[in-house]
This record gives structure tokens, C-alpha cells and sequence, in this order.
């Protein structure tokens, strides 16, 4: 077991994931099928190896500091599922 | 004259010389569309009302003489998860099951620049997580080469969208193989170009330095027309490469002699002896015409699906982090914010979504971050070695596109691993962000294999060379689905 | 008498002066009616990536460097995971594997002490949206509304060193950030507008030891004084915790104002932000010559300028930390020595009738109409003896709010002083002629009588007879006619 029911609690609640008894259940055997997996990857040696995380290496690329048109009023709010007074509104915070 | 059976260039000529009008063939097209789709299911959502409005700018554009670019008045169709302004774009997930971009990608911008119709958006995985289109949220494509639907064959629907005739080309995305693996699966040209050539402005991002888009295409010219329009820098996106774009029809040449081709054999592991026989059938065939066909050893291939499935799913739980109910797409009420989150999430993502998402969060977690993830980078940097030191003596590589035909239906529905897997042959192209070419190359009880070839970073010139020559010199690269057939006899 | 030290760590955000976002052509400028300035890129909208302000590097870059820092020659940017409704991506763009500016310093001066202050890393990263409370406040709302025209504005973080041990100084360090900010032109450093914010990293731990205690962060505070007192109410909270035997928690409260207390805001989750490399952004790769460029263009600092003024221009250090606090009183200082020699009788009008006006007026020196070269001028009036120095304090008033010239103000109210002998002679015979009674007293040896006199005089010439020239003719007047 590399994760538990209780790792995958934790990766769900980061995941803003809502999980039922039986989920945690079902994703805890297959993240662990996946992980188990995944191991096959400490055969190999990767210590003097530089991680890439770009594909290509590509630098320094910029945009002037030069204005560009905003969206139209009507399009910003036009997927909002709820709105009001040109905000997006959403339930209490805490 | 059946127009759907016709190329993109055909077509363009036809309308050049005004013997049909963009109107008559998105009409055309649109009855294609209305005879097959209940079949096929193609289409997340066609667009009608604009392709006939655009098709008739088109018409009267030619009318005025305008000088017109070869896609003008084309009907194509692109991916879900490609921004199309005021086109509903869903990512096959109900969790944009409303979402109707401000915008438009640069891609369909680029399209619609050069007058081509949009006849609608096409059904894919779920945020592109698949290899079919098993894991839609709202139904899979049929393989239209299962005309009978008996194997339960499903496919990408924008390969299907261009097998079928439901649109003359169409653009896909590509995060471990998609547009390859479901051509391969539908017997038509998809080709991946190389990370950063065609800008990701607009495309729902999945794993941002794995996606790209890519045309689906008929014949090989096609695929150089397409690739005319879509490729080139684009100030809107900083991956996007600052590189000349050649004329991709000036590679439509009928030559491989000399050419060196590398057989990378770890490719060949699992593959289905047919296919391996069909990839063999190809090799001699490109030695006949002079190319030098030899093994190469690329030793961390086995790697690339485990470092694929990390650094994707990592991607994955960032980018689809914005997915919260707040302003776009389904939101689930809840008293606070908080539970609106989980809420909306729970219930707009599937299955294999959400089990990437926390895979990908576990992965990016402390304590797992080194074991995992930047292993996982560290893998990918040895993919790339690979490839560096393949293409030290090898203008190109060959593999089969996929190991096995055809996808079915229904099978592993849960095993995501296997699914993954299928991949094997095209995500290291995706890691290392070379461009790649699927080419169809005959059939296999049925079913058609598609063969891919792999180039250098931007040169993708050398793949529409290759694939064009065998385009030229054999008939396998243009297999007829059943589907196709079945409505072409029947309704002619 | 204290058992306990304090130690203190500030994270400051600053809003960098651009014209537009970090990673969009949207404007930056504050105060619009919310989400109009707003694109597919700062709203997260699915599929937008965007692409950075060159600008935004090259303020940051110097930011770095007026505070001391090393500077970063191969950067990135990197994803910080999180969920709050306004932070649209669900992750903010930041850099936290490697800060363009890191390893820096300011010194500041508390008690007529001067402390350096060390500075861990100074980063870019981009600003959440904003959310208005329904009630008022966070936890009285039944709903909040979003407003994302702030999301994507360019920030920079500087972390210090926990190396400040007072509410009192963290407020000093937070006035030499400000000022040096300020200097080099890189933000609008205007605590009320949100373009400075800080948040305290507050412990205790027992005098002698070196191990940190648990600490809390402090947020919330809306001005450099409110922050000293959020640290100096955190401190005595901490210490009055440890007292009773307690444990300090670790976590988030906030400064409330209105009860001059600190609050715990109750975070659940602990996070864990999953840092990793953004990969829709390029790597920044800066060369040595780029930044001695950017180093070239630095003014002369805040420290350095207050050397100045004090080695060069004589100037009490108070004066000299005062006038270069601010920018403004800085840049209006220099401008004025430029056209009057006298320092310290300009410092003396800045820090005097110059703040005092701005105070009452409640206005930032640059609402004023003042201009250095009126104030030079007023001053010059003052030397020939044109106008004397009450005078001169209702003109400069005047001058203050309406921008005329003193000359103008002078000529039109008829202030100019009396400085002609026989003009004022006349005067002083017909005040002498009037008060037979105070003449009588002062021959008679009540010395003091000549003050009811001079007031006759000053009164019959509606103050504008010049004050030591009255002294001396009525004095010899007086001695005359004795």
C-alpha cells in the first residue's frame, strides 16, 4: 500500500474533491495500482540527470508593457453562473 | 459527384473554377452530417447557423475576387477543447457543459482568417484523457470502420469527423498520441507538430508542456495546406516557437532515396504481429524506393509511459484547478464556498478525471515531489537523450502508431493503466515535443493500422516527405471505412 | 524587565508601476468599476495562457538592487497551488524556487540607532482578484462578489530576515522600504490604494535563546502604524500565553482595527501548495551587462541622500531623515536649493509651514500648488526684508492652495514690508504724537512701554512695517526726544 484511505482523504480535500465511504475505497485500490506501477521508474538511476521541465529551451520571452484592449463588459460575465453588480458572486467564504 | 469524398485541395479547386459555391458544399456537408451523425456521434455540438453565414462571406468574398486562401469555404470541424468564440466548448466534461468562449483560440482564429467553416466541435476524452473517446462525458464515437457497430469500435471524433466524411479536415489535440492513435484507428493522416509550432492559445490546456494541436487530414496534401495555415509564432503564447514556417506543399515530394530511417526496435515490444507485419511491409517498401532503413536502440522507451502518466496527471490537477464553479461552467450550490467547490467538482468531473487529479496532486505533494515528479522530469530528459542521439543518424523514425488495432468499446472501461499504455508508442513524442505523423498503411481484419513517422524539432517537413511518398507509391494509405461505404451505396 | 524577546519578519507585497498586468495587456489602473478591466488571460478563463511584461522584470530587477540584493540570472516561474474564489486559475503564478532578487539589505534607525535588516528574497508573482463581503466582513456575509481587475496585477514579495524585534521597528523598516520604493519609481508604495500590503510573521522566545518560537502571521493591517500596533498587541498576546503556561498556535490572525486586537482567522487545512515550474511561461535568463544597465539608471537613494544633505548642506540629521522620507519632499527640497542657497531656512519652511499644510489639508505634496521655484522666491523676499516671516506664512498659504507667485500675492494684498526710513519716520512721529501717556512711561524708565508703541505702529501699517527698522528708529526717537 502506498497510499491509504486516508492519504487519498487528504489528496481529496486538496483536490476539492467530494468523496463517498465507497470512492475512497475504489480510488485507494486504483491509485495504488497506478503508484505500484509507477515504481518501475527506481530502476533507473536518474542522479546526475537534469529534470526537464520546459521541452524545448526557450528563454526570455516578453511582451511589451503596451495596452491591450479588456474583454467587452457583456462577454466577461456572459458564463458567470452567478452574478450581481458586475461581480461574480459566490457563497460565504468561511 | 459525392463533394464528402472529395479532398480539401479537390474542393478548393471546384470552388476556384465556381463549379460548386462554399454554401452548396457546407450544405452538402450538413446533409452528410444529418445521415451519419446518429451513428457516429462526431460532434459534441455542430454550429449550422454560422457555418452557412460564414460559407456565404466566403462566396461573396470569391464573388468580389478577393485573392482566397485553399481552406476558404472548407468545411473542418475541430476538438472540444479548442476555443471557439461564441461556439459552446465543452472538453466533453459536464463540468463545461455551458461554456461558451469571449474568444477564439488562435488556431480557430487563423481558420476562420482564412475562411474556413466551422461545421462544429468534436467529441474527445474527457479534458483529452483517453486515447478514444471512451472517457466523454457524454458518449463515445464510432470507429466508422465497425460499420455494424459488432466490436464495438470507438474512436477520436474528429479522426471519425474526416474518415466519414462529416468534415473535410478537422483540427485534434495531442497529449499522449490522440491525434495519431485515433487516425491510425480511422484510416486517415494525423499528424502532432512539434511543441510550439502551432500556438496553444485557446486550447484547454490538460498537461501544458504535452498538449499541441494538430490537423487531421484525407491525403497528404491536405495535411500541408492545413499545416500552411495553423503553423507559426504567436505573440499570445510564450511556448509558442519563433521559427520561419517553410511552404509545407514545397515537401510534397515523391523521394525518400538516401533518406536514413531508424527503427527504434523497443517500439516493437508488445505489438500485434499483424501490425508489426504491415510495419515490416512499409520498411521494405521505403527501401525499394532507396531509404536506408536500420535498427536503433532508444534504451529508456519503457520509461516514457510511467514518466508520461506523472508529469501529465501533475499538469493535469493545476490546470484543471480552475474548474471551481466561480465563472464559467456547472456550478453545484452549496452554503459556502468551500462545499460549492467540492461540490461542483464531484460532480462535474468523471472518474478517470478525478483519479488523475489526485494523482497528480499526490505526486506534487511534499514528500512525493522528488520520488515522483522530479524523477519523472528526470525521465524525460533521458527520453529526449534518446531521440538526440537517434536523430545523430536518422533524419527520421518509424514505429507503428498503435500496438494493437482499433480500441474496443467496454473493454477495461476502469483500466485506466491499459488505456494508457495504448499510448506507449506515441507519448514519448509528446515528452520530448518532436513532431510526428500517423499515416494509414493498409488494414488488418478490417480494421486499418497506421504506421507513425517521427522527425527532428520543426521539421516536420521530412514526415510530410516521407508520408507523401508512400502516398504515391502504394495504395494502402487511403482504406475506406464501412461506414463511409455503407451510406455512400445506399444514399449515393 | 522583559523576559521575553520579540521577533519580527515582514513580508511586504508591492505593486509594480506598469501600465499593464504581468501576463496581459490589461490596465492597471486602480479604482475602475469592477471586472472591466478584465481579459480571458487575468480571469483564467480556460484555454488563455499569457505572456510577461518585460517591464515588470526590469522595475523588479531594480527593486532588487536598490535594496542591496543579488540579482537572479537564470529565473523562472513557478505554480503555487491553492483554492480561494479570487485566484482564478486555482493557482497563482509566483516564483518560488528561484526569486529574481534574494539576499539583500536596508538599514533603518530606531532611537537614534542605526540596524541593518536582512532581506531573504525578493520575488515576482501576480496579484488574486478582490472579493467584497456582502455584510462588511468575511464572516458576517452571507455571500461575497468577485471582482478580478486587480488578478494578474504585477507584484513583487520582499521576505526580510525575522530579525526585527518591535512593533516600532518593523514600522521603521516598512518607512525605508517605502521611501527607497518610492525613489527608484517602481511603485505608488500607497498602503490605503493596496499597492503596499504587509504581513507580519509575529514570535517570542525567552531572552537569551536563539531557537524561534511557534509564530503567527499577522494580516489585515492597513497602515504602517496599525502594523506596528498589530505587532506590539501580538507580542504581549504571545507573552501572555507562554505566562499562563500555554502553547502559542501556529496560524493566521487577523489585525482588527476597530478592537486594536488580533484575531485568529482558522484555517482548517494546512496547506501544502504543490509548487512545480509553470510550463506556459519561458525561463528568464538575465545577463551581467542587462543589470548594470538597470543599476545605471538607480537615482541617488534615500540613505544617500540624507548623507548629503547633512555632510553637504548642514542639515540636522532629523531634518534630513525627515525631507527624505518622501520622494516628494525630497525631489521639492533639491528643487528649491537649486534656486536658494539657504538649506536650512528651506528645511525649515518644509518642516515647518510646508507639513503643516499638508497635514491639515490632508493632501500628498503633489496635490499642492506650491512649486519649489515660488518657494525660493518667497524666501528671497524674506532675506531682502521685503516681507516679514508672518507675513510670509500667510503667503506661503496662499501659495499653498492657489499657486500664485509671492510677488503677485505680495502686490495684490498689499503685504509688502516698510523698509523706507522716511515713510516709517512719519509714523512713528504721529504714534508718538498720539500716545503722550506711554512716551511719558517710557522716558520715566518703564522700558517695556515701547512694546504698546510698536504694536501702534505695526497696527497703523497693518503689520507691514518692518519690524527691527521700527525697533531701532523708535528707540532713537524716544532717546531724541528724552
Amino acid at each position: 500500500m502506498k497510499i491509504t484511505e486516508q492519504n487519498v482523504e487528504q489528496v481529496a480535500l486538496f483536490s476539492r474533491l467530494e468523496l463517498t465511504e465507497e470512492d475512497k475505497a475504489v480510488y485507494t485500490e486504483s491509485l495504488n495500482t497506478i503508484l505500484d506501477y509507477l515504481d518501475m521508474l527506481d530502476k533507473l538511476d536518474t542522479n546526475n540527470i537534469e529534470p526537464a521541465a520546459h521541452v524545448l529551451s526557450f528563454k526570455n520571452v516578453f511582451r511589451e508593457d503596451k495596452l491591450q484592449s479588456s474583454l467587452a463588459k457583456e462577454l466577461v460575465l456572459v458564463n458567470a453562473p452567478e452574478e450581481e453588480a458586475g461581480c461574480f458572486k459566490v457563497p460565504r467564504i468561511v | 459527384m459525392r463533394l464528402y469524398n472529395l479532398s480539401v485541395f479537390q474542393l478548393s479547386e471546384l470552388m476556384e473554377k465556381k463549379e460548386i459555391s462554399s454554401e452548396e458544399l457546407t450544405n452538402a456537408y450538413l446533409e452528410r452530417i444529418s445521415q451519419v451523425e446518429s451513428e457516429t456521434k462526431v460532434f459534441v455540438t455542430l454550429s449550422k447557423e454560422t457555418a452557412l453565414t460564414q460559407a456565404r462571406n466566403v462566396d461573396q468574398k470569391r464573388a468580389r475576387g478577393e485573392e482566397l486562401s485553399p481552406l476558404a469555404g472548407i468545411p473542418m470541424a475541430m476538438d472540444d477543447n479548442i476555443c471557439t468564440e461564441g461556439i459552446k466548448t465543452t472538453c466533453a466534461s459536464k463540468i463545461l457543459y455551458n461554456f461558451i468562449p469571449p474568444y477564439d483560440a488562435t488556431v480557430a482564429e487563423r481558420l476562420k482568417g482564412a475562411g474556413a467553416i466551422l461545421m462544429g466541435k468534436c467529441n474527445i476524452d474527457e479534458f483529452g484523457m483517453g486515447s478514444s473517446t471512451e472517457n466523454s462525458a457524454f458518449y463515445p464515437t464510432q470507429n466508422p470502420f465497425d460499420a455494424e457497430a459488432a466490436q464495438g469500435c470507438i474512436s477520436g471524433g474528429s479522426a471519425a469527423a474526416v474518415a466519414v466524411g462529416e468534415a473535410a479536415f478537422t483540427l485534434g489535440s495531442d497529449t499522449s498520441g490522440f491525434i495519431r492513435q485515433s487516425a491510425a484507428s480511422c484510416g486517415v493522416i494525423g499528424l502532432k507538430p512539434t511543441y510550439g509550432h502551432v500556438s496553444r492559445f485557446g486550447l484547454i490546456s490538460t498537461a501544458s508542456s504535452l498538449d499541441q494541436i494538430g490537423p487531421i487530414t484525407q491525403d497528404m496534401t491536405d495535411l500541408a495546406l492545413v499545416l500552411n495555415t495553423i503553423c507559426g509564432h504567436d505573440v499570445k503564447d510564450a511556448t509558442s516557437a519563433s521559427v520561419d514556417v517553410p511552404d509545407f506543399t514545397k515537401s510534397l515530394v515523391n523521394e525518400v532515396k538516401g533518406l536514413r530511417i531508424g527503427l527504434p526496435k523497443e517500439y516493437e515490444s508488445g505489438v500485434e504481429p499483424q501490425v508489426a507485419a504491415k510495419l515490416q511491409e512499409a520498411i521494405s517498401k521505403l527501401e525499394e524506393l532507396g531509404a536506408i532503413c536500420e535498427e536503433v536502440a532508444m534504451p529508456h522507451t519503457e520509461y516514457a509511459a510511467p514518466a508520461h502518466y506523472i508529469i501529465s496527471s501533475a499538469e493535469a490537477s493545476s490546470n484543471l484547478a480552475r474548474f471551481d464553479g466561480v465563472r464559467h461552467g456547472l456550478r453545484v450550490e452549496a452554503e459556502d464556498v468551500s462545499s460549492m467547490f467540492k461540490k461542483t467538482r464531484s460532480q462535474g468531473f468523471g472518474a478517470e478525471v478525478k483519479k488523475r487529479i489526485m494523482l497528480g496532486t499526490h505526486v506534487l505533494s511534499t514528500g512525493n515531489y522528488d520520488t515522483y515528479y522530479v524523477k519523472a522530469l528526470k525521465v524525460r530528459s533521458l527520453i529526449k537523450q534518446d531521440f538526440d542521439r537517434a536523430f545523430e543518424k536518422f533524419d527520421c523514425l518509424l514505429t507503428p502508431t498503435n500496438p494493437t488495432t482499433a480500441g474496443k468499446t467496454g473493454k477495461n472501461p476502469n483500466d485506466s493503466l491499459a488505456m494508457h499504455l495504448s499510448g506507449v508508442c506515441t507519448l514519448p513524442v509528446n515528452l520530448a515535443g518532436l513532431p510526428a505523423l500517423s499515416l494509414p498503411f493498409g488494414m488488418v481484419d478490417g480494421m486499418p493500422v497506421g504506421l507513425q513517422l517521427i522527425a527532428r524539432h520543426f521539421e516536420e517537413e521530412t514526415l510530410l516527405r516521407v508520408g507523401y511518398t508512400l502516398e504515391q507509391s502504394t495504395n494502402q494509405t487511403r482504406p475506406k471505412p464501412g461506414l463511409f461505404l455503407k451510406y455512400n451505396i445506399h444514399r449515393g | 524587565m522583559n523576559r521575553y524577546e520579540a521577533v519580527i519578519g515582514l513580508e511586504v507585497h508591492v505593486e509594480l508601476k506598469t501600465d499593464t498586468k504581468l501576463f496581459c495587456g490589461c490596465s492597471t489602473e486602480f479604482g475602475k468599476e469592477p471586472n472591466t478591466q478584465v481579459c480571458p488571460v487575468c480571469l483564467g478563463l480556460p484555454g488563455a495562457v499569457g505572456v510577461l511584461n518585460k517591464k515588470v522584470v526590469e522595475l523588479a530587477t531594480k527593486a532588487g538592487l536598490a535594496l542591496n540584493c543579488a540579482i537572479g540570472t537564470y529565473t523562472w516561474f513557478d505554480r503555487k497551488n491553492y483554492y480561494y474564489p479570487d485566484l482564478p486559475k486555482g493557482f497563482q503564478i509566483s516564483q518560488v524556487f528561484r526569486p529574481i532578487a534574494y539576499q539583500g539589505h536596508l538599514d533603518i534607525d530606531v532611537n537614534g540607532a542605526t540596524k541593518r535588516v536582512n532581506i531573504t528574497r525578493a520575488h515576482i508573482e501576480e496579484d488574486p482578484g478582490k472579493l467584497v463581503h456582502s455584510g462588511g466582513s468575511i464572516t458576517t456575509s452571507r455571500y461575497s462578489c468577485v471582482d478580478y481587475n486587480r488578478s494578474g496585477m504585477p507584484l513583487i514579495e520582499i521576505v526580510s530576515e525575522p530579525e526585527m524585534h518591535s512593533g516600532e521597528e518593523a514600522k521603521a523598516y516598512l518607512e525605508k522600504l517605502k521611501a527607497i520604493l518610492e525613489c527608484i519609481g517602481v511603485s505608488d508604495v500607497k498602503m490605503e490604494q493596496g499597492s503596499l500590503r504587509c504581513d507580519a510573521n509575529v514570535s517570542v522566545r525567552p531572552v537569551g535563546t536563539t531557537t524561534l518560537g511557534t509564530k503567527t502571521e499577522i494580516k489585515n493591517m492597513n497602515s504602517f502604524r496599525s502594523v506596528q500596533y498589530a505587532i506590539e498587541y501580538e507580542v504581549e498576546r504571545q507573552i501572555d500565553v507562554l505566562e499562563d503556561g500555554g502553547r502559542v498556535i501556529q496560524e493566521t490572525r487577523g489585525w482588527d482595527e476597530n478592537r486594536g486586537i488580533t484575531v485568529s482567522m482558522r484555517n482548517k487545512e494546512n496547506p501544502d501548495y504543490r509548487c512545480f515550474i509553470e510550463p506556459e511561461l519561458t525561463p528568464i535568463e538575465l545577463t551581467e551587462e542587462w543589470i548594470e544597465e538597470v543599476k545605471a539608471s538607480i537615482p541617488e537613494l534615500p540613505d544617500a541622500r540624507r548623507k548629503r544633505l547633512v555632510e553637504e548642506h548642514g542639515l540636522p540629521e532629523y531634518d534630513a531623515g525627515v525631507i527624505t522620507s518622501s520622494l516628494a519632499l525630497a525631489e521639492f527640497f533639491d528643487a528649491t536649493l537649486k534656486e536658494f542657497p539657504d538649506a536650512k531656512s528651506i528645511s525649515n519652511w518644509i518642516m515647518g509651514e510646508l507639513l503643516r499644510l499638508l497635514n491639515a489639508r490632508n493632501m500628498e505634496l503633489s496635490e499642492a500648488k506650491i512649486t519649489p521655484s515660488s518657494l525660493a522666491a518667497l524666501l528671497k523676499l524674506i532675506e531682502k526684508g521685503s516681507i516679514s516671516n508672518k507675513m510670509a506664512k500667510e503667503v506661503v498659504e496662499i501659495m499653498f492652495d492657489e499657486g500664485k507667485e509671492p510677488d503677485q500675492i505680495i502686490k495684490e494684498k498689499g503685504m509688502s514690508q516698510i523698509s523706507d526710513e522716511g515713510q516709517l519716520a512719519q509714523i512713528i512721529a504721529e504714534v508718538i504724537a498720539k500716545n503722550p501717556k506711554s512716551v511719558a512711561d517710557y522716558q520715566a524708565g518703564k522700558k517695556q512701554a515701547i512694546g504698546f508703541l510698536v504694536g501702534q505702529i505695526m497696527k497703523a501699517t497693518k503689520g507691514r512695517a518692518n519690524p527691527g527698522l521700527v525697533n531701532t528708529m523708535l528707540r532713537d526717537k524716544l532717546a531724541e526726544e528724552a
